[in-house]
């Protein structure tokens, strides 16, 4: 379906201008021409899509998504990761570069760029900051950013070297785009396999202790100070990383984070099951830490809200806890999960949850979107903000199935993704 | 008689009612053991599998003695390394193993968890021979059935486990068995050697030997292995020795008619004084003894009823 739809019969959510409310938002040429508010009379024609109950929101924009090529496209692709996306409601993804071999040239982004171009999503390539993720020598970041990297993380791993990340975050200034840490000391998480708390000492596994991601984020936010870079904390877990961000905040000092639905969700006692599913990095913390992500997210200390989607194969999941990679899907279901758990029982407002999932990770990465206005791209994301759904990971366009959310009830979902004025998911 | 459980994957959530029946048919079992010929044929038929992913010998061999005393027919498989580093998954291996019609598998796996992982993809009976640091609940089993036959009890008793608590199956499964079973608890270790809120067991904490020791009735200690110094938990075992070393000067901490225990095997000079492990209050060689009956009970009361108890 090709261009110029009225979307018609909604209520439209808008982070920029704060209104929620019924408009007719009309689109033409792969660009939003006229947002409606409050219209007087229906519009009529054949290409009026009849939206009465639904949400209209400026297209979700998922800025931490792995997708696994080059490398292990058995897992995801670019077009089965962009596939998984716009079913989920995304309109935009960032793919993080520890692929196999990592994006940590322009080569390799253009590489990316290509399948993208292929993609019913927009894809935006984040580059490594270190050669090969090594966490040695600084990458080509002014190439990269030149072909279009949005980013630079070695995300999987944080930087363990001081100084390098340092430079990394003078360096990346020179390109005016972030730096996005995984923040985690790997002597301190000494080879853990989940949270260090009374559920690791009750199950004799090794634990990761929140001191290794804080010292850590604390390291980040004093260096983008001193530096001037930009820094973004990814996927925070900890009540004490939350807590850092906010008085970083207060200081005026250069911060953003995200948080993912997996963190704002579930609890480390969860893995007394040892599902795998649930062996995630930073791992799933307690109750307390769950709260104040929340916290984070209501008081606009968390800036975003992130996937982290993390494809893995059967046979790299289904093995002992010890053994398992970590990582859970999370594409199509990031949406389900912030309706369910964040705005149904009134914790974010509208506005506040798709602020988080549109204009928040639109403004952090510099990218187009996140605001329904005349001229803007025709990225919009259409919800059913009552429509229950069970979790089938047999039904994901994902490649993967590793989600540890299977058989979960949900309520509200993506029943249609546009892109550039064209539908490229619809369940209507 | 049969247990409210299936398997047999910790102590942790295993009934007092359940942990009694097993102590209790231990008995019965134990005279088997004196027997000229020790040897029932409880288990006639029944196919055990040892599955072995970690070295062990004293388990492993009185798993298998236990089964050669019940006449059940068994097989033993030991892998060195991981099953990654084997290519063959556990669950594959097991599937290939069920293939040939057993009843009963028997595992002992350097990852906590290996055990639970297991009775989601196989139909066999699982019993728990040690998993990571998780649970060891034979070990608790015999350990609690040692101190019962001492002292005709467990409810009441101060039971004291030194050493190295972080890394220990012995001592989680013997913390929940014994809580179960009415027992106090109580921990003690260098602090680095202590998980975190190890309280919330139910168990008192000390970093103190002489304070953990005052007035208990038995004293459970671990074995601590070099490989602790060389993961900087411990600055070396010289100190450890000093401070946490049972020896015979911290006897007199304890209440009358003390009992010493270890589950081997021993670090003398270490954690514990060779006079000390071979004092007339230490039952380390019938824990060993037991074990053979305590898991002779486990394996006949989780076959299923396919086995009965034969009277000499």
């Amino acid at each position: 379906m090709k261009n110029n739809l009225i979307l018609a019969g909604g209520k439209i959510v808008d982070p920029a201008t704060g209104y929620f409310g019924p408009a007719a938002v009309y689109l033409e040429n792969g660009q939003i021409a006229k947002i409606e508010k409050r219209p007087k009379e229906k519009p009529s024609g054949k290409n009026v899509l009849k939206l009465d109950g639904m949400i209209i929101c400026p297209g979700l924009i998922d800025m931490h998504v792995h997708l696994r090529e080059p490398g292990r496209e058995d897992e995801e692709t670019v077009l089965s990761g962009a596939e998984a996306a716009a079913a989920g409601g995304f309109t935009a993804i960032a793919c993080m570069p520890n692929t196999d071999p990592a994006i940590d040239n322009a080569e390799t982004v253009e590489y990316i760029n290509e399948r993208a171009s292929l993609a019913p999503v927009k894809v935006y390539p984040i580059g490594a900051v270190t050669v090969g993720r090594k966490g040695e020598n600084l990458t080509e970041m002014m190439e990269m950013a030149a072909c279009g990297a949005v980013a630079f993380s070695d995300d999987g791993s944080g930087v363990q070297n001081n100084d390098l990340m340092r430079r990394a975050l003078e360096y990346a200034r020179s390109c005016d785009v972030p730096v996005i840490s995984h923040c985690e000391y790997s002597d301190l998480a000494a080879e853990g396999v989940m949270n260090e708390s009374f559920v690791s000492t009750r199950l004799g596994m090794k634990g990761i202790p929140s001191v290794a991601e804080e010292l850590m984020a604390a390291r980040d936010i004093m260096l983008a100070q001193y530096t001037g870079g930009i820094i973004h904390i990814a996927h925070v877990s900890t009540a004490g990383t939350v807590d850092l961000i906010r008085k970083a905040k207060k200081a005026g000092i250069r911060v953003t984070a995200e948080a993912t639905p997996h963190h704002f969700t579930l609890t480390d006692d969860l893995i007394e099951s040892f599902d795998t599913n649930l062996k995630v990095n930073p791992p799933l913390r307690t109750k307390k830490d769950v709260d104040a992500v929340k916290k984070g997210l209501k008081d606009g200390t968390i800036d975003a809200i992130a996937s982290d989607h993390a494809p893995h194969s059967p046979e790299e999941k289904e093995l002992e806890f010890d053994y398992a990679p970590f990582g859970a899907i999370g594409l199509e279901t990031a949406l389900g999960l912030v309706i369910t758990e964040l705005i149904d029982p009134g914790l974010l407002s509208w506005i506040e949850a798709v602020k988080c999932l549109s204009l928040a990770p639109a403004t952090i990465l510099n990218v187009p979107g996140g605001k329904l206005e005349a001229g803007a791209p025709a990225d919009i994301t259409v919800i059913d903000p009552k429509l229950e759904w069970m979790v089938n990971p047999d039904e994901f366009k994902s490649l993967s199935r590793n989600t540890p959310f299977r058989g979960r009830k949900l309520t509200g979902r993506a029943v249609m993704t546009i892109v550039n004025g064209n539908v490229v998911y619809s369940m209507m | 008689m049969s247990l409210s459980i299936r398997h047999l994957l910790g102590l942790e959530g295993v009934s007092a009612d359940d942990i009694s029946m097993i102590l209790d048919t231990a008995v019965s079992f134990k005279e088997v053991l004196s027997r000229k010929i020790p040897k029932v044929p409880t288990l006639r038929g029944i196919t055990i599998v040892n599955l072995f992913y970690e070295p062990s010998t004293r388990t492993r061999i009185s798993f298998e003695l236990a089964e050669k005393r019940l006449s059940a027919d068994t097989v033993n498989f030991s892998a060195s390394g991981s099953s990654v580093s084997k290519g063959e998954s556990l669950k594959d291996t097991v599937w290939n193993i069920e293939a040939m019609k057993i009843d009963m598998i028997v595992i002992r796996h350097g990852a906590s968890g290996a055990p639970h992982y297991l009775t989601t993809c196989c139909q066999s009976t699982v019993i728990n021979a040690g998993d990571g640091a998780h649970e060891h609940p034979t070990q608790g089993l015999l350990d609690m059935y040692t101190i019962r036959e001492k002292y005709g009890r467990l409810e009441g008793l101060k039971v004291v486990i030194v050493g190295d608590i972080k890394h220990s199956r012995v001592a989680r499964s013997n913390i929940w068995g014994l809580l179960t079973m009415g027992a106090q608890v109580s921990v003690c270790g260098p602090p680095t050697l202590l998980p975190v809120e190890m309280e919330k067991f139910g168990v008192r904490v000390f970093d103190d030997l002489d304070e953990a020791l005052a007035g208990a009735d038995v004293v459970n200690i671990l074995r601590v292995q070099k490989e602790r110094q060389k993961a900087g938990l411990l600055p070396s075992m010289r100190e450890y020795s000093r401070y946490y070393g049972i020896t015979k000067n911290k006897l007199k901490l304890l209440n009358d008619n003390f009992t010493i225990m270890h589950p081997g095997p021993m670090n003398r000079g270490v954690e514990i004084s060779s006079e000390v492990a071979e004092g007339p209050y230490s039952v380390i060689l019938p824990q060993v003894t037991n074990g053979v009956a305590v898991r002779m009970a486990v394996l006949y009361l989780l076959s299923g009823g396919k086995g009965k108890v034969y009277e000499e």
